[in-house]
């Protein structure tokens, strides 16, 4: 067994372990720390395949951003004794069915697809090329989805900003009249 | 058996001992060939995992135990104070009994807390510390990994230090530890933007994210020099940004001592507490490098494009010398600023973000794009 083995091996235990455990913790800070393990171990697969863009991509959206935002919505709401309720029969029986359906499906999926080996030695995806790429209007550039991306994004930011909004002195005064 | 070994290790090398001093790359080969030629390279690849790993250990460890000695000495100079003079002369041995003495502590064991975040705490820390000072080029060939995206892996780990400290913050169930931990989650957060703003700036004139292709475009001049006022204003957005993402007075509300007593490490007792106290000064050792390496030309020696005697002349001073002189210089002058600038307000501090820094920045960025796009740097 060689050394790239090994590492997958770890890699895959610490994701499936720590996704499972993610989801029966009782208490809520402990279930987002494993799930930032599952996201960390899951970077470390694609630093395997050579993907490093891809990895630090995982890395500094994923870990630094989505999951230190959910920590910080758990410190600002709950309370350190605070632990979930154990979920009833009916609810256990149904996720069950629905993740393990979940799982076959993609699983039969992959098994399905047919993957060519070839001798070729693995090849580092640039920074040059995935700039390139996705500033492309060619027939393989992303300018596209990239656009619409960002316009989705500037749509949510201002979206956000509007609802953070404080209501300006007018409606001040109108609540204190109210009182 | 034995002397075989030794003298196969010592033919490996080609070149005379000193050289290694000048280019790295020399001894590493010497050492993986010497390797190879005796094991499989399974074997090979695992033991040079566990040297490359135990060297990391010490020079994480000397690294910071000599910050804390240089940190009392610089204040007891600023304050007209001699500083620790006991323990060794000059008071260099100060900080080791000081780990001694952190080592032996009890371990005090909170009630009512998380126990298993609380511990898990420190180690984020100091795991996400370790995997951002791999990423660092020490020397000529002494870079253990050279990422193509070097500059942005860096970024990224960095990005997750935070959790520990958030993490530290809400386990302890105690309301200081929790604002600290806010505050700092708050300043973390925002200044990252701007650190990440200005470090694009110089990528946009080196033309890559491999630190090893940054420092050598900065062969024929540091990027400082090269990059006119546009790189100047970038590395002095970086220096203020970096003090502040290492939670470093003027903004150290996280742990203002007059209203949070220590902010999220106050529940912290012996080693754990070190590991907190360690990882700060590590974090700026890291903040130092990373600007001595974009801005200054990390380990590569002053030169001026054309004065060929010169650039000789300062070449036969080996490349560590000068990335551990230009990083503790910075390190110097983020030493200075806790000493000299009074403590900033939280309000103070979001405003100089979101209002002074970021917009600076971004038209920073534009500048220096147009620059490049002009060929107006040298």
């Amino acid at each position: 067994m060689g050394s790239n083995q090994i590492m997958f091996i770890l890699f895959s235990v610490m994701i499936v372990v720590f996704s499972i455990l993610t989801v029966t913790s009782r208490r809520i800070l402990r279930a987002a720390t494993f799930l930032l393990f599952v996201l960390v171990s899951t970077s470390g697969l694609y630093f395997m395949l050579n993907y490093q863009f891809m990895a630090a991509v995982q890395l500094t959206l994923y870990a630094g951003g989505i999951v230190v935002l959910i920590i910080f919505s758990i410190l600002l709401t709950s309370h350190i004794n605070q632990k979930f309720e154990e979920p009833g029969n009916k609810k256990i029986i149904f996720s069950a069915i629905a993740s393990i359906t979940g799982a076959l499906l993609s699983i039969l999926t992959i098994l399905d697809f047919k993957f060519s080996a070839t001798t070729q030695a693995a090849q580092e995806v640039n920074m040059r090329l995935i700039g390139k790429s996705l500033m492309s209007v060619e027939y393989d550039g992303y300018i596209l989805p990239f656009e619409v991306i960002s316009i989705l994004l500037l749509a949510a930011m201002i979206a956000s900003i509007v609802v953070a909004k404080k209501s300006g002195p007018r409606t001040d005064t109108q609540t204190l009249k109210q009182e | 058996m034995r002397i075989d070994l030794i003298t196969s290790l010592f033919s490996a090398f080609s070149e005379p001992w000193w050289k290694i001093f000048y280019d790295f790359s020399i001894l590493t080969r010497g050492v993986d060939e010497w390797l190879r030629n005796l094991m499989t390279p399974f074997w090979t690849v695992v033991i040079e995992m566990v040297i490359i790993g135990v060297v990391f250990l010490l020079l994480y460890a000397v690294i910071g135990l000599f910050l804390v000695y240089a940190e009392r000495k610089v204040c007891a100079f600023l304050q007209n104070r001699l500083g620790p003079n006991r323990i060794g002369p000059y008071g260099i041995f100060q900080t080791i009994a000081d780990l001694v003495k952190l080592l032996f502590k009890e371990l005090i064991a909170i009630k009512n807390a998380d126990r298993f975040l609380f511990n898990l705490a420190p180690y984020i820390v100091i795991i996400v510390n370790f995997m951002v000072i791999s990423a660092l080029p020490f020397g000529k060939g002494l870079h253990a990994i050279d990422f193509n995206i070097g500059i942005f892996y860096i970024l990224a780990v960095s990005s997750m230090g935070i959790i520990g400290v958030l993490l530290a913050g809400w386990s302890s169930n105690n309301k200081y530890s929790l604002i600290g931990a806010m505050r700092s989650g708050a300043q973390i957060v925002s200044y990252e933007l701007s650190i990440a703003l200005s470090l694009i700036t110089i990528v946009i004139l080196a033309g890559t994210m491999q630190l090893s292709e940054i420092i050598e475009a900065q062969r024929s001049g540091w990027f400082i020099f090269k990059g006119h006022f546009s790189a100047l204003i970038a590395f002095v957005i970086y220096l203020i940004a970096g003090t502040a993402e290492t939670n470093r007075g003027p903004f150290d509300m996280a742990e203002a001592e007059s209203e949070l007593t220590a902010g999220y490490h106050t529940e912290y007792s012996g080693i754990k507490f070190a590991f907190f106290y360690l990882a700060e000064y590590i974090n700026m050792f890291v903040v130092a490098a990373i600007a001595s390496t974009m801005f200054l030309g990390g380990w590569m020696p002053f030169h001026v494009a054309g004065w060929e005697g010169f650039n000789n002349v300062m070449d036969y001073i080996p490349p560590f010398v000068w990335f551990f002189g230009k990083t503790f210089m910075v390190i110097w002058i983020i030493m200075l600023f806790k000493w000299t600038f009074p403590r900033l307000r939280i309000d103070q501090l979001l405003t100089l973000e979101w209002k002074y820094l970021l917009p600076i920045n971004l038209v920073n960025v534009l500048i220096m794009a147009f620059l490049v796009l002009k060929g107006w740097h040298f």
